[in-house]
């Protein structure tokens, strides 16, 4: 009998995780999509006020592949996916582990509604049953999802509106607390259409420059996927990039070098979307798990 | 001093100069948004319960406690007794400030009574204690499969899961502050 009780009792999870991988690249595959791979240890991430890198070595480790897989995208590789670990500093909780692991997909010729078929498309591909079980709520797949703006969620479930809650500084709290528990329930919900301020590298939907073409996908609660239509505009992402920074500082955050070469790169971005989605979560859901602990042969305290 | 990131359930902190207790802890993060820390509490003094979501940065003060070494007696209604071994003082403890450390109290446990305003509000008990199995279904030979678990009551009357091996009257360990099985007691 195996002496380690803990890490012997994930047998199953991990044998299905496994097999949910295999499902997830040959769904890939199936698609033409390129499988690469990218450097976890990068000289500076993308300056996001909220994510944070861990230094190593002089550089950091990647908060997500998101540079140089955008890099690949400008020098013509047209569907790519990488599936792989990422870091981030201080996030830890039964939804959340410093290192974890992140699907990320990006298809040049699509935008975020295309990526949103994609994405439900997938779902039913790994899921193995129309219609899951998580905590208690049963989310079908076989019809087609809700999708939900974000300005649609704040009136149904708050007493606010986006743009009231930016300005009082309680966009987050209401999202996590009014919102977020009410998405994804009985069916996927695609939360989309975010204030500008909320997608440093999104696009801005034509015609209304308030809003960044930026979906999240959540199940049960749980909150699974970010995806956007890319921004192409060299000039701008510099000055949203220059905005984040600023945001950093303000908040006493570790500033980060510049990040030339993927803006170098960004003039050559074709008309394209991207996805980030948090594998260890979807396991999690897929497995009906309470915590991410149950999905991960270790955590960081099992060190 | 603590700061949000050092929030998790069991720390205790002063709010308004009262110690409250953590009772459950919840770390959240929408996209790209902020570190949101969300907890419950409970005031050790009143046992009144609070809902408070914390952000980066916030600090708290840890709670001024007096903690004196004492072993358990016994319980008698709702209050739980103790003793100070080295001046036999005795003092007794409500149930419900009690919380999870009255599943792990067999006679003469030593632990820490948490005293604020020289009343006892709180106990600590060991991080890991040796418990015995009084019932669980016995091993079916031949399972191999190693990933199933089992329920099984200890002498205290609390109830956890365990590996299907072990067998009625044997000695477990129980890391307290998670309420699990951690290992068995040879021999």
């Amino acid at each position: 009998m195996a002496g380690n009780w803990a890490l012997s009792g994930r047998r199953q999870a991990l044998e299905r995780r496994g097999a949910i991988f295999d499902n997830i690249r040959a769904f890939f595959r199936e698609r033409g999509y390129l499988e690469v791979e990218t450097p976890f240890r990068i000289p500076a991430p993308a300056p996001e006020a909220n994510i944070d890198a861990i230094p190593a070595s002089g550089w950091f480790l990647h908060t997500s592949p998101e540079l140089c897989m955008k890099r690949m995208l400008a020098a013509g590789y047209q569907r790519i996916f990488q599936i792989c670990r990422c870091w981030r500093a201080g996030e830890r909780g039964v939804r959340h582990l410093s290192e974890f692991t992140m699907l990320e997909w990006y298809r040049a010729g699509t935008d975020y509604l295309g990526l949103m078929d994609e994405t439900e498309e997938l779902l039913r591909a790994v899921a193995g049953a129309a219609c899951l079980r998580y905590r208690g709520c049963s989310i079908d797949l076989s019809q087609p999802s809700e999708r939900l703006s974000v300005a649609e969620a704040f009136a149904r479930f708050s007493t606010t509106t986006p743009e009231a809650a930016l300005a009082d500084g309680s966009f987050d709290e209401v999202m996590v607390e009014r919102i977020e528990p009410n998405l994804g329930i009985g069916r996927p919900t695609f939360l989309y259409d975010y204030p500008a301020c909320c997608g440093a590298l999104a696009r801005l939907k034509p015609g209304n420059p308030n809003l960044a073409e930026r979906f999240e996908l959540y199940l049960g609660g749980l909150e699974i996927a970010n995806a956007f239509s890319e921004l192409t505009d060299p000039e701008e992402q510099r000055a949203r990039f220059l905005a984040e920074a600023a945001q950093r500082a303000q908040n006493a955050k570790l500033p980060y070098p510049a990040v030339d070469k993927f803006l170098d790169a960004l003039k050559d971005l074709p008309d394209s979307a991207g996805i980030a989605l948090g594998l260890d979560r979807l396991v999690m859901v897929l497995l009906d798990a309470q915590s991410i602990d149950e999905v991960v042969a270790f955590t960081t305290e099992e060190l | 001093m603590y700061t949000a990131a050092d929030l998790r359930k069991g720390l205790k902190i002063t709010i308004d100069n009262e110690p409250y207790i953590i009772t459950h802890f919840d770390f959240a993060k929408p996209g790209k948004g902020q570190a949101l820390y969300r907890t419950k509490m409970k005031n050790m003094m009143t046992g009144t319960t609070l809902e408070r979501t914390y952000r980066s940065g916030e600090t708290f003060e840890p709670a001024h406690l007096e903690d004196r070494k004492m072993q358990y007696l016994y319980k008698e209604d709702d209050h739980y007794c103790f003793m100070d071994n080295t001046t036999f003082e005795q003092v007794h403890v409500s149930e419900d400030a009690m919380g999870d450390a009255k599943n792990y109290l067999i006679d003469n446990l030593p632990v820490d009574v948490l005293l604020f305003r020289e009343k006892a509000i709180g106990v600590e008990v060991p991080n890991f204690v040796n418990l015995r199995v009084t019932e669980t279904l016995p091993w079916v030979k031949g399972d191999t499969s190693g990933s199933d678990s089992k329920p099984a009551t200890v002498e205290t009357g609390y109830v956890l899961r365990v590996p299907p091996f072990i067998e009625e009257g044997e000695l477990i360990v129980i890391d307290t502050r998670t309420g699990e099985y951690s290992t068995r007691v040879k021999g």
